[in-house]
């Protein structure tokens, strides 16, 4: 009797012209090739089905027929590493930036990391978010190197494309019309309790957070703003700190 | 000099925030989960539309189908199925 190993049969699975598996029999020992492409078309269509869920609004974008077919390409390419497939597809946009036949569609791979941003803040840990009295505490000599611990949850996003705009049309969040000001958006991403929530970030206010985001205090991010854009606001920059929930703790 | 140029910006600008935040949250009212009070098919999920479990109940008013409502509300929502409930309840059978 031959033996069926891992490797051959994950192998034939993702291969639609590899033969069945050597060794794989139905009840009356014979090889069923139907029977095995059943169970093949049924994994690749479920890798299919959950980067749809994952990306609705990319899959608006492009039609639903277009994307399972590129879905299809994905799933070929990149078998799941894990059997939990919340996680699967997590460098989807990495691949739609490689796609030939989505290369006019520039801003595609920057929606879809928007959606993967949204389905790794509503999987990640829960958190409590700071509360905006613990800052008002400090006194306003240490406020510069006041460091904080960001959210679980929190994802800050640059783009030159109008992608929150883009995603907000394609996820049923805006009327579709068209875009009369193509200019890029920066987005935050964070759930502080029950919700996914996105921000759009003002001008330098992606430097601001990502330095936050790495660790270095209040003064640096500033800074860092300031020297990307002379119209930072930092009041309306704090204000969003606070209220969004980014981050959940201080650090002195 | 630089320091102290920072350290006051930042002391006047989360000043101005912090009065901001004061005025938003006062508006901003919070939300609880309330079980079987919604019509079939619209139950809420985290993740919003998109995602499984929205819009995915079967009946209305399903015990374990929640949705979001105004915080100390849920309570008082009286369905042709019962109280809206904060707790979990069976699935339909």
């Amino acid at each position: 009797m031959a033996i069926i190993t891992q490797a051959s049969f994950a192998t034939a699975l993702r291969d639609e012209t590899a033969p069945v598996p050597h060794g794989l029999a139905a009840w009356n020992g014979e090889p069923s090739p139907r029977r095995f492409a059943v169970y093949r078309n049924n994994v690749a269509a479920s890798l299919r089905q959950a980067l749809a869920e994952r990306y609705p609004a990319t899959e608006r974008i492009v039609g639903a027929e277009f994307f399972a077919a590129m879905a299809g390409v994905y799933v070929a390419k990149h078998p799941p590493r894990s059997p939990v497939l919340l996680s699967y597809g997590t460098d989807f946009a990495e691949f739609l930036a490689g796609f030939e036949p989505v290369q006019e569609l520039a801003y595609l791979p920057d929606v879809a990391r928007l959606e993967a941003a949204r389905g790794n803040a509503y999987h990640a840990a829960d958190a409590a978010p700071l509360a905006a009295a613990l800052l008002a505490e400090i006194d306003a000599r240490y406020l510069e190197e006041a460091m904080l611990l960001p959210h679980p949850s929190l994802c800050v996003l640059r783009s030159p494309h109008p992608v929150v705009t883009i995603w907000e049309m394609n996820a049923g969040r805006a009327d579709a019309q068209p875009i009369m000001e193509w200019r890029g958006e920066d987005v935050l991403v964070v759930r502080p309790r029950m919700t996914v929530e996105v921000h759009r970030l003002g001008a330098g206010g992606a430097a601001f957070f990502t330095t936050l985001v790495q660790g270095r205090p209040l003064g640096d991010a500033a800074c860092a703003a300031t020297a990307e854009a002379d119209d930072f606001d930092l009041t309306a920059h704090l204000a969003l700190m606070l209220a969004s929930g980014a981050f959940t703790a201080i650090r002195l | 000099m630089k320091n102290s140029v920072i350290t006051l910006a930042l002391a006047g600008s989360l000043a101005s925030a912090l009065a901001t935040l004061a005025v938003t949250s006062a508006q901003a009212q919070e939300k609880e989960k309330c079980y079987g009070v919604a019509l079939k098919g619209q139950n809420d999920c985290a993740a919003g539309p998109g995602t499984t479990c929205a819009g995915t109940s079967k009946i209305d008013y399903q015990k374990n189908a929640w949705k979001l409502v105004p915080a100390g509300s849920c309570m008082t929502m009286k369905t042709p199925k019962g109280m809206g409930s904060l707790k979990q309840g069976p699935a339909p059978t």
